[in-house]
C-alpha cells in the first residue's frame, strides 16, 4: 500500500524525464545514422556509422575533448578554492559583511552571454580594455588575452560565473559548523590554519561535493562564452565538445554528424560523472 | 597589544582584505552599469573614462527599438511558470525518495542527474521538429515545457537532500498519529521545509533567466525572453559598446535585484544537507 | 467544487480564444526577421510609414546579431517553421536558397523598376536570372586611410597600389609607441569575417577556393604567398589582438585614431567620416583596394537582402513590405528623415545619380567604383566553378570558409605556422567536401 501511494508521488517526474531523455536521445540515435543535412533535403538514407568516423576524425576533435575536460577541472579548481577560502573570510562578522555578500554573489546572476561581451569588450581587450590600460599604466606590453590564451580566458569567464555559486553553498555551510568546537580548540592553543584544516576542510566535504557535482553538468556544456569570445580559436585553442557539435549542427547543419557528435558527448559526460561519483560520491547524500 | 586588540585589528584585516576581494570581484558589473550612461566614442576611449557628463540615450535608444515589458514579461513568465511546475512535480518525487527509499533510489537519482548531461546543441533540431510539428515555436507554453525539463533533475536532487535533513523524530510521531504519507507530506513535510524549497526554487529562477540557448533557438519574436533581447544588441556594423552596455543592465537588473533581495534565503536554503 | 473550476476552466478557454481569433480578424501580420545593424535599425524606425500606406498589414520586428540571425532563418526555412514572413539574408544564401526552392521570386515588376539595381547585386542574388531577394544594401572593400599621417610619413596611397607599397605605407606609419598602427585588418575567425579580406587578397594572388573540379586548392602556392603576406603585415605592423578584430573592433581602433590604414568593408566609410562617433571623422581618405597579380577578385561583394520564403501565409504583404523596403521611395524617406549621408547604398543606380547624395556622401564615388569592379560570377585569375568574390555560393562553404579562418586566426597569434594552417584548412575542406558527395 505504501509502496504504490510513493510509486504513485515519483510517477510524474520519473514519466516526464524518461520521455524528456526517450524521445530526444531516440531521435538523435536514428539521425546519427542517417545523412541528414537541412540543406539537402530529401535525401536521408541510411550510412551506418559514417557520420561517428566522420565526428571522430575530424581535426579538431582530440583537442576538444582535451579542452573540455581541462575547462571542467580548472574552473572546478578556481572556484572550489578561492570559494573555501572567500567563504572563510566573510564567515566572522565584520563591517558591512552583508553588502560584501552581495558583492559576491552578484556575478551568479548575470547572463552568461552578457558576462562573455564584459569580459571580451571592457576588461581583455588589448587596446582599450581595463587590463590593456593597467598594464600599459604599470609599464608593460598589454596583453592580447583571447589571441594568446583563449582557453585560460575562458577559464576566467567561467570561474567568474560560478565562484560566487560556490561561495552560496559554502557560505551556507560555515553557518552550520559548531562554534563551541572552535572555541575549544582555540582555547587549546590551536591556530587559525589548524582550525580551518582540521575542522573546517571536513566539515565542508559535503558541500563541496555537491559543488562539484552541480558545476560539472553546467561546465560540460559551457556554449556562451566560447560562441560570444573567441569562436573556439584561435584554431582549436578553445574549442570545446559542445562548440564542436555546435560546428557541425549550426555552421553545417548537418544533423547527422551533430546527432553523433551529441551522443559522443554523452557519453564523455557519464565517464566524467562515474569518476567524479566514484571520487566524491561517498560524501553525496545520495 | 591586548588580546581584544589583536582581535580588532585581525576583524579589520579580514574586512579590508574581503572589501577588496568583493569589490574586484563585482568591478566588471559595475564597469557594464557605468558604460551604460556613456557615449559610445567615451566608451572606447584610451585609458578609460571614469569621469565624465552620464548620459540616459543608450536607455532611450533601448527602449525605442525593443519591446522590453515584452521580453521582460516572457522572461518572468517562463521562469517562474516552469520553476513552479517543477517543484510541484518534484517535491512527491523528492519527498518519496527521502523518506521511503527503497534499494534503487540512489539510481533513480543519479540517472535523473544523467538526463542532464546531453548537450543542448546536439539534441536541437529533434527538439524543433517536434516543437514546429506541436506548434510550440515561438510560444511561452513551449519555452516552459523545456526550462521545467531542463531544471527538474537538480531541483528533485536538491530537495531531496533537504528532506533528507529534516528531524526523523517529527515524522515518526505524526506517522503513530495514523498520518497518511499525503497528510505527512502536506502538513508535516512542508511546512518544515519552506525554507529549502524557496531557495530552490529561487536557483531554477536564476537559471531560466539566464538561459540563452533554447531561448534563442526556439522563440521568433512572440515568446523572446530578454535574452534574445541581448542578441539584438551585440556586434552590428559599427559602434555598441555603450548600447549593448545599457540594454545588458535592462536584462541583469530584474534578476540581479531579486538576487539580492531573497540573498539571505539563498544562503539559508542552500545547505544541500549540510547541516546536521 | 468541482463544477465550479471546471465552469472557470471553461471560462478562461473560450475567453483565450475570443481573444485570438479577435487579434485574427483585425490585420495581417507579418514577422520580419532582420540583422542589428544601423540601416536595419532605420527600416524598423520607418515601419509606420508603410503600416499607413497599407492599412490592415501590421509589422513584427526580430533583431538579432547577425550569426544568430542566419541559425534561425536557415533552421526556419529547412524545416519549413513559417515563423518568419520576411527574411534578411545575405548573398551567400539567396542563390543556394533560390536552389532549393525555398524562397518566392521576388516581385520586381512596374515601378519596381528592377533595371536599377546594380547589375553585379542583382546577379549575386539571382539563381538562373530569377531574383530571389531584394537587395536592402550592399557593400564592397575599399582602403580607408589617415592623409595627415601617410603625408606626415612622405607617403602617397593611390587606387589599386600594390600590397607591396601598402605594406611599405604601412611600416613608415606605425607607431606603437603613440599608439598608432601601420593597419588594421580582420583577423578574427568567421568565413564572414577574417576570410573576406583573406579570400580578396587570396584572389589578387591569384588563388581560387577550387578548382573546376571542385577540389579545394587552400594550399596552393598562391594561398600561401597571400597568407604569409597577410600575417606578417598584420603582425608586424597591426594592432595588438589583432587575431580577435573584426569590422567593429577596427572601426573603434580607427574611430579612436590608432589605425593608419584599414582595409575593410565600403559602409565604414560613413561611419568613420560621422564626427558624432569619429575621432578623425575630417582626416580620412579612400581608395580601391590594392592586388598583387591580378585585379580580379580583389575586393569583395556583399549584400543584405530581403525575401520571403515559401512557407509563409502572408505572402502578398511579405512581397509589399520587401517592395517598399527595397525601393527608389524608400531610399527618398530616409534621405528626407535623416539626410542623404545615411541612405542605404550599394544598391541602386539612381542614388548614386542624385547630386545630394553625391554632395552628402564623400565617399560616393569610391564606393560606386568598388562595386561595380566586383564581379561574383568571374572572380578568380584561374576559373572556378563557384559564384562569389569573397565566398563561394555552396552549401559547404559557411564550414570550410569558418574552419579555414580559425587556421589562419590560429597563423596569426602565432600558434601555428601558416603551412600547417593552410594543410590543415585543406584536409579539412577535403574531408567536407567528400563527406557532402561531390567526389
Amino acid at each position: 500500500m505504501k509502496r504504490s501511494i510513493t510509486r504513485l508521488l515519483m510517477a510524474p517526474s520519473v514519466i516526464m524525464l524518461l520521455v524528456w531523455m526517450i524521445v530526444p536521445l531516440s531521435m538523435t540515435i536514428y539521425f546519427s545514422t542517417i545523412r541528414y543535412n537541412l540543406l539537402y533535403p530529401g535525401q536521408n538514407r541510411f550510412v551506418g556509422l559514417m557520420n561517428y568516423e566522420f565526428f571522430v576524425t575530424d581535426p579538431g576533435f582530440i583537442t576538444a575533448v582535451a579542452n573540455t575536460l581541462i575547462l571542467l577541472l580548472s574552473a572546478l579548481v578556481i572556484t572550489v578554492v578561492l570559494g573555501v577560502m572567500l567563504s572563510a573570510l566573510i564567515d566572522k562578522p565584520f563591517f558591512g559583511r552583508s553588502i560584501v555578500r552581495v558583492l559576491l554573489i552578484s556575478p551568479f546572476f548575470i547572463m552568461p552571454t552578457v558576462n562573455a561581451l564584459i569580459w571580451k569588450n571592457m576588461m581583455m581587450n588589448p587596446v582599450y580594455g581595463i587590463f590593456a590600460w593597467i598594464s600599459e599604466s604599470l609599464g608593460l606590453q598589454p596583453i592580447d588575452w583571447l589571441g594568446t590564451y583563449p582557453l585560460m580566458s575562458v577559464i576566467i569567464m567561467v570561474s567568474w560565473q560560478w565562484l560566487p555559486f560556490a561561495i552560496l553553498v559554502f557560505v551556507t555551510a560555515l553557518q552550520s559548523q559548531d562554534t563551541e568546537q572552535k572555541e575549544a580548540a582555540q582555547m587549546d592553543g590551536a591556530t587559525g590554519w589548524h582550525i580551518f584544516r582540521y575542522l573546517t576542510i571536513p566539515h565542508l566535504a559535503r558541500p563541496i561535493a555537491v559543488v562539484v557535482m552541480i558545476e560539472t553538468i553546467f561546465l560540460l556544456a559551457v556554449f556562451a562564452e566560447i560562441f560570444v569570445t573567441t569562436g573556439g580559436g584561435p584554431g582549436y585553442a578553445s574549442t570545446n565538445l559542445a562548440y564542436l557539435i555546435y560546428n557541425q549542427a549550426l555552421l553545417q547543419y548537418d544533423v547527422g554528424v551533430a546527432s553523433a557528435g551529441g551522443l559522443f558527448a554523452v557519453l564523455l559526460a557519464n565517464i566524467v560523472a562515474f569518476f567524479l561519483i566514484r571520487a566524491v560520491g561517498k560524501n553525496l547524500t545520495v | 597589544m591586548t588580546l581584544n586588540q589583536q582581535r580588532k585589528l585581525k576583524t579589520l584585516i579580514t574586512g579590508l582584505l574581503a572589501w577588496f576581494v568583493a569589490l574586484l570581484l563585482f568591478f566588471p558589473i559595475f564597469w557594464m552599469f557605468l558604460t551604460s550612461f556613456k557615449t559610445e566614442l567615451q566608451a572606447i576611449s584610451v585609458p578609460p573614462t571614469l569621469f565624465f557628463e552620464p548620459t540616459l540615450d543608450n536607455y532611450k535608444i533601448v527602449q525605442e527599438r525593443s519591446d522590453y515589458l515584452l521580453h521582460a514579461m516572457n522572461s518572468v513568465v517562463t521562469s517562474f511558470g516552469s520553476t513552479f511546475i517543477a517543484l510541484i512535480i518534484a517535491i512527491p518525487a523528492a519527498y518519496s525518495m527521502a523518506f521511503f527509499p527503497s534499494k534503487r533510489t540512489k539510481d533513480i537519482l543519479l540517472w535523473m542527474l544523467s538526463t542532464k548531461m546531453l548537450p543542448a546543441v546536439g539534441v536541437l533540431v529533434p527538439i524543433y521538429i517536434l516543437f514546429r510539428n506541436n506548434g510550440l515555436l515561438d510560444s511561452r507554453t513551449g519555452l516552459i515545457i523545456i526550462f521545467t525539463l531542463m531544471n527538474l533533475p537538480i531541483i528533485i536532487w536538491m530537495l531531496f537532500s533537504y528532506f533528507k535533513d529534516l528531524p526523523k523524530e517529527i515524522l515518526e510521531a505524526a506517522r503513530m498519529d495514523g498520518a497518511t504519507p499525503w497528510d505527512e507530506m502536506v502538513k508535516v513535510v512542508l511546512p518544515l521545509s519552506i525554507g529549502g524549497i524557496a531557495s530552490t526554487g529561487l536557483l531554477s529562477i536564476i537559471l531560466c533567466w539566464n538561459e540563452a540557448f533554447w531561448s534563442l533557438n526556439l522563440t521568433a519574436s512572440n515568446a523572446a525572453p530578454l535574452t534574445a533581447m541581448i542578441a539584438s544588441y551585440s556586434s552590428p556594423e559599427g559602434l555598441f559598446w555603450a548600447k549593448l552596455s545599457a540594454a545588458s543592465t535592462m536584462a541583469c537588473a530584474p534578476i540581479v535585484v531579486f538576487g539580492w533581495f531573497c540573498q539571505k534565503q539563498l544562503v539559508q536554503g542552500l545547505t544541500f544537507g549540510a547541516v546536521k | 467544487m468541482k463544477s465550479l473550476s471546471k465552469n472557470t476552466i471553461a471560462c478562461a478557454v473560450s475567453l483565450a480564444t475570443a481573444i485570438t481569433t479577435a487579434n485574427a480578424f483585425a490585420d495581417t501580420q507579418i514577422t520580419v526577421a532582420t540583422v542589428n545593424n544601423g540601416h536595419m535599425i532605420e527600416m524598423q524606425k520607418l515601419t509606420p510609414d508603410f503600416e499607413k500606406a497599407n492599412p490592415g498589414i501590421k509589422v513584427k520586428w526580430v533583431t538579432l546579431e547577425e550569426s544568430v540571425l542566419r541559425q534561425n532563418v536557415t533552421q526556419d526555412i529547412a524545416n519549413k517553421s513559417g515563423l518568419y514572413d520576411v527574411m534578411t539574408i545575405g548573398m551567400y544564401e539567396a542563390p543556394i536558397w533560390g536552389q532549393r526552392g525555398w524562397l518566392q521570386p521576388i516581385d520586381a515588376s512596374g515601378s519596381y523598376d528592377e533595371k536599377d539595381i546594380l547589375p553585379s547585386i542583382r546577379s549575386g542574388l539571382s539563381y538562373k536570372g530569377t531574383l530571389y531577394a531584394a537587395p536592402f544594401y550592399g557593400e564592397s572593400s575599399m582602403v580607408m586611410y589617415r592623409k595627415d599621417l601617410v603625408k606626415a610619413a612622405g607617403m602617397k596611397i593611390s587606387d589599386h597600389d600594390s600590397w607591396d607599397h601598402i605594406r611599405d605605407v604601412a611600416k613608415a606609419i606605425n607607431d606603437p609607441k603613440k599608439g598608432i598602427y601601420g593597419i588594421c585588418l580582420r583577423g578574427k575567425a568567421g568565413w564572414g569575417d577574417n576570410m573576406a579580406l583573406v579570400t580578396t587578397m587570396a584572389n589578387s594572388f591569384g588563388g581560387r577556393w577550387f578548382d573546376e573540379k571542385w577540389k579545394p586548392e587552400i594550399n596552393s602556392p598562391e594561398w600561401k604567398k597571400a597568407v604569409s603576406f597577410y600575417v606578417d603585415l598584420l603582425g608586424k605592423y597591426g594592432p595588438p589582438g589583432a587575431s580577435s578584430n573584426s569590422f567593429n573592433e577596427n572601426l573603434a581602433l580607427f574611430n579612436e585614431g590608432k589605425c593608419g590604414i584599414w582595409i575593410d568593408a565600403t559602409i565604414a566609410a560613413s561611419f568613420v567620416t560621422d564626427p558624432k562617433q569619429s575621432k578623425v571623422a575630417d582626416k580620412v581618405a579612400f581608395a580601391q583596394t590594392p592586388y598583387e597579380v591580378t585585379k580580379k577578385g580583389s575586393n569583395w561583394l556583399w549584400a543584405w537582402a530581403l525575401a520571403v520564403p515559401v512557407a509563409t501565409k502572408h505572402e502578398a504583404a511579405a512581397q509589399k513590405f520587401v517592395r517598399w523596403a527595397t525601393s527608389k521611395d524608400y531610399i527618398k524617406l530616409v534621405a528626407k528623415n535623416e539626410g542623404w549621408a545615411s541612405v542605404p547604398t550599394g544598391t541602386r543606380e539612381s542614388t548614386y545619380e542624385n547630386p545630394n547624395f553625391q554632395k552628402a556622401a564623400v565617399f560616393a564615388s569610391a564606393e560606386l567604383k568598388a562595386i561595380k569592379s566586383a564581379d561574383p560570377e568571374d572572380s578568380t585569375l584561374k576559373p572556378s566553378p563557384y559564384v562569389g568574390v569573397q565566398f563561394a555560393s555552396i552549401p559547404e562553404f559557411q564550414a570550410i570558409g569558418t574552419t579555414t579562418g580559425q587556421m589562419i586566426s590560429g597563423a596569426l597569434a602565432g600558434a601555428m605556422t601558416v603551412d600547417q594552417a593552410l594543410n590543415n584548412a585543406q584536409k579539412a575542406a577535403e574531408r567536407q567536401m567528400r563527406q557532402a558527395g561531390y567526389y
